[in-house]
């Protein structure tokens, strides 16, 4: 008798399904404007120029070994990634009170403080605490906060579907309500997956709620750089809530920006009121990571520590950075003005006042279904598009199909 | 350790933002310290350390004959092709990671024409190195083993163990974690029959943790001849194996035979977990290169253990990282590679037992009292002196020679250079201290 015989199929992950869909569609027009990686004009993945560079300078260095790096990961990428977030000359830098964790890509680096919050914030093992993630949200915000056991992970209000942008006045009308102490997962840029960011005094009184009602701060970064194609600008949320005195977490990915999915290399920045609350909190992440994958891996965060302490790395990193941004940007503005010239009913400005990958087009379940059944274009049930599917060569293809399905199906 | 917030100011740093007028309050503060890992302890006050002749020999990695980590130039040569090949794209690896390394990882374990693996009733997946595969196993049994209820353990570690085997369970929710009798020190070898007792008196569906050759930290396994004898209590007691596996290959050089209880449970229909690493076999340490192994019972439930597995990593790790996975799955796939891989792992292998049979030596020749015939009884990395804490501190404090406090050392951690000074203090301090 197994003792695993009972087990259920777990409920596939949508994203997933969506692209084995999609591979095994036979259609040759097909698109797959589903998955969340960045992609060329010709639809392939990335390998950025400055990263070829730098993992040869990796594979010819004979003084590097391949032993396990420090519990909490390599020390020169902890810093320098922290650095990425909160600007070279952040205040909380200068004061010492910033810390770090090497993790396994963005996910880890939320497993982290999320194990760290459960078992060390508000009152010992509070698993009470309610952690809020925007509606909607990446849907792995939630399982990665239950698993950490938190039993009472909540939306909040974000995306107004029927004007299709931000709904502020829930958003703030939730952190008004939330119980003191609350954990609220806030997007730094580039909202996943709606694209919708709030405005820099949206992001004000955000902060101002979040503040007067001590509610816990826990940014996601997984997009830096690649909202604006400005690495600086896309942190200003993040940076302006250190200059108004939260301590915080905010969990960095690296797998976008470097293009280095496969490679894991995330980096979770707390930052504290004073080097002391620190130094007690790294303390208690290192039993953490010890007792999960007790030391990350070494490889990615190498290349990302050179990179980002090389002068000249730095610069073509950030050359390629902003060379997908742009790409993304004229995607948007290339859809936008096809979708007009064809008088595709409705309004899509919304397609370039949106940021980052990802785009919520506001097609509903029917229309989607539509464009996968009838027109081989997979996106996401919630009409959610990445825009790094979008090549010259296909827009047009979209662009027709999103009118035709907007026509034809209501 | 509670301190107070201050909210007059303070130092330093405090007093700087409070300049700017800001209030801000310590969410904090009641964190205390943990209490240090003590192999991290050990390391820093080794450093510290200014004696000439200072030996580490607490350490987790394989050191070769100049004391250093290495990878062999075979490796060397595979990343250079991989960091070169055109075709590897960046893509988000699939959950269970690499199919390739997943594949020749389970075939190295059980065997390539195993039935469980020609059933189709094998998982095996990619992790983060073996405390990710171990934490994965534990996670897998907290949420899905006997699904009718919620299975809190217990658990069953073998005393000594590695030290942060018990964390690992309570972190995934499991905390009912015991121990079963397993070094005797006056035996310097294993207790079985204790080891048996223990077993005996444990609740059916217990899970039990058996390391499958080279032991940790001890270094001393059971014979074939126990480990039958101890698959039939598993097997009549309904016990779930959950083997370790960290160093296939570096116990005996035969990577059959270092696999050989797992192959024995697997031959006999049983249900089981194993924890391996590629870490100390291809000297990829960094890198992480781990793997789960679940071998079930049906064919029918295979998908949906995969996916509950899957779902789990997309709360631990999301997915695990490729770079050494690619090296490794490139070297189990190529007939060459592998042969020469395997030649390297039994030279490691060789200068191990070596050590082994050079330190007993000199120990008889010093008159060193007791048997030391457990030197080279033991395999693997590890060896259990058999040295008492105090014996231990000696060493440390007055030799400046560094084991673990339960007097287990990391064999190839000696070499030509330091043999005689650790042989002649391991001597002083069985002479001296009592």
């Amino acid at each position: 008798m197994s003792l695993f015989g009972e087990v259920p199929q777990a409920i596939p992950v949508a994203v997933f399904k969506l692209s084995n869909d999609f591979k095994d569609d036979p259609n040759p027009m097909k698109v797959n404007l589903g998955v969340g990686a960045y992609r060329t004009d010709e639809g392939q993945p990335w390998v950025l120029p400055v990263v070829k560079k730098v993992e040869k300078i990796i594979v010819a260095d004979n003084s590097l070994n391949h032993e396990y790096l420090p519990i909490l990961g390599l020390p020169e990428f902890r810093s320098s990634a922290s650095k990425i977030a909160l600007g070279e000359d952040s205040p909380a830098i200068q004061e010492n009170r910033v810390g770090a964790v090497q993790c396994l890509g963005g996910t880890g680096a939320l497993k982290m403080g999320a194990e760290f919050l459960r078992r060390w914030y508000n009152g010992n093992d509070n698993m009470k605490t309610p952690v809020y993630v925007s509606a909607p949200t990446w849907e792995n915000h939630n399982s990665v906060f239950a698993n950490a056991g938190f039993e009472d992970v909540r939306p909040y209000k974000y995306w107004d579907a029927e004007k299709r942008g931000l709904d502020l006045a829930g958003f703030l009308g939730d952190l008004e309500t939330a119980p003191k102490h609350s954990i609220f997962v806030l997007h730094a840029c580039a909202h996943n997956p709606t694209g919708t960011d709030p405005t820099h005094v949206e992001w004000m009184q955000v902060a101002e709620v979040m503040k007067r009602r001590k509610l816990f701060v826990f940014f996601d970064s997984a997009y830096q750089g690649f909202a604006s194609g400005c690495l600086d600008k896309d942190a200003w949320a993040v940076r302006y809530f250190v200059t108004q005195g939260f301590e915080m977490f905010c969990a960095q990915s690296f797998s976008k920006n470097f293009g280095l999915y496969n490679e894991r290399v995330g980096n979770l920045t707390i930052v504290a009121r004073d080097a002391d609350n620190v130094r007690r909190v790294l303390s208690q992440m290192e039993k953490i990571v010890r007792v999960t994958w007790s030391n990350p891996p070494s490889q990615g965060a190498r290349l990302v520590a050179i990179t980002l302490n090389t002068a000249e790395l730095f610069a073509e990193w950030k050359d390629n950075v902003k060379t997908m941004a742009d790409r993304v940007l004229s995607m948007r503005a290339s859809l936008q003005a096809k979708l007009q010239a064809l008088g595709t009913p409705g309004t899509w400005g919304h397609i370039t006042q949106q940021i980052g990958m990802f785009s919520f087009t506001g097609l509903n379940p029917k229309q989607v279904e539509y464009m996968i059944k009838e027109r081989s274009i997979y996106l996401m049930a919630s009409g959610r598009i990445n825009m790094c599917g979008l090549t010259t060569k296909n827009i047009d293809y979209v662009a027709k199909s999103i009118h035709e399905t907007v026509v034809n199906v209501q | 350790m509670r301190q107070t917030c201050n909210s007059d100011g303070g130092v330093g740093s405090t007093e700087n933002v409070k300049a700017r007028g800001i209030t801000i309050f310590s969410i904090f503060v009641d964190t205390p310290t943990a209490a240090p890992n003590p192999e991290t302890k050990l390391l820093a006050d080794f450093k510290k350390d200014t004696h000439l002749s200072k030996v580490y020999l607490a350490g987790r990695e394989y050191l070769n004959e100049e004391g250093q980590t290495s990878v062999s130039p075979l490796i060397g040569k595979i990343m250079q092709q991989i960091c070169t090949d055109p075709t590897l794209c960046p893509e988000y690896p699939s959950s269970v990671g690499l199919p390739e390394f997943t594949r020749r990882a389970t075939e190295l374990v059980l065997g390539r024409d195993c039935h469980a693996i020609v059933e189709n009733r094998v998982l095996g997946v990619q992790t983060v190195g073996c405390t990710g595969a171990v934490r994965l196993g534990a996670e897998l049994l907290k949420h899905w083993y006997n699904v009718r209820g919620v299975w809190c353990g217990p658990v069953y570690l073998s005393s000594p163990c590695d030290d942060s085997l018990a964390g690992i369970f309570e972190a995934a929710g499991i905390q009912d974690v015991r121990r079963y009798r397993y070094w005797d020190t006056e035996q310097r070898g294993v207790c079985v029959q204790k080891m048996m007792e223990d077993l005996e008196m444990a609740p059916e569906q217990s899970v039990i943790v058996l390391s499958a050759s080279a032991h940790c930290p001890t270094g001393s396994d059971l014979s074939q001849k126990h480990w039958r004898l101890l698959t039939q209590l598993m097997v009549r007691c309904r016990f779930f194996p959950f083997f370790l596996l960290p160093a296939q290959g570096l116990c005996h050089g035969d990577f059959e035979q270092d696999a050989w209880p797992v192959r024995l449970c697997a031959s006999l229909g049983m249900e089981l977990l194993c924890a391996q690493s590629f870490s100390h076999s291809f000297g990829l340490y960094g890198e992480r290169v781990g793997h789960l192994l679940c071998v079930l019972k049906q064919s029918s439930t295979l998908l949906a253990v995969q996916s509950q597995a899957e779902k789990q990593v997309r709360a631990l790790w999301s997915r695990p990282s490729v770079g050494g996975a690619r090296v490794v799955a490139t070297v189990l796939s190529n007939p060459a590679h592998h042969v020469e891989w395997q030649e390297g792992v039994k030279s490691m292998v060789e200068r191990g037992i070596l050590v082994r049979e050079r330190l007993r030596e000199k120990l008889r020749l010093l008159g060193c009292p007791g048997s030391w015939d457990h030197l080279i009884q033991q395999g693997g990395l590890y060896c259990c002196t058999g040295l008492n804490v105090q014996q231990v501190e000696f060493l440390e404090k007055r030799r400046h020679i560094y084991l673990h406090p339960n007097g287990c050392l990391n064999v190839s951690a000696i070499n030509s250079r330091n043999l005689d000074y650790v042989a002649e203090s391991i001597h002083l301090a069985l002479t001296s201290v009592f």
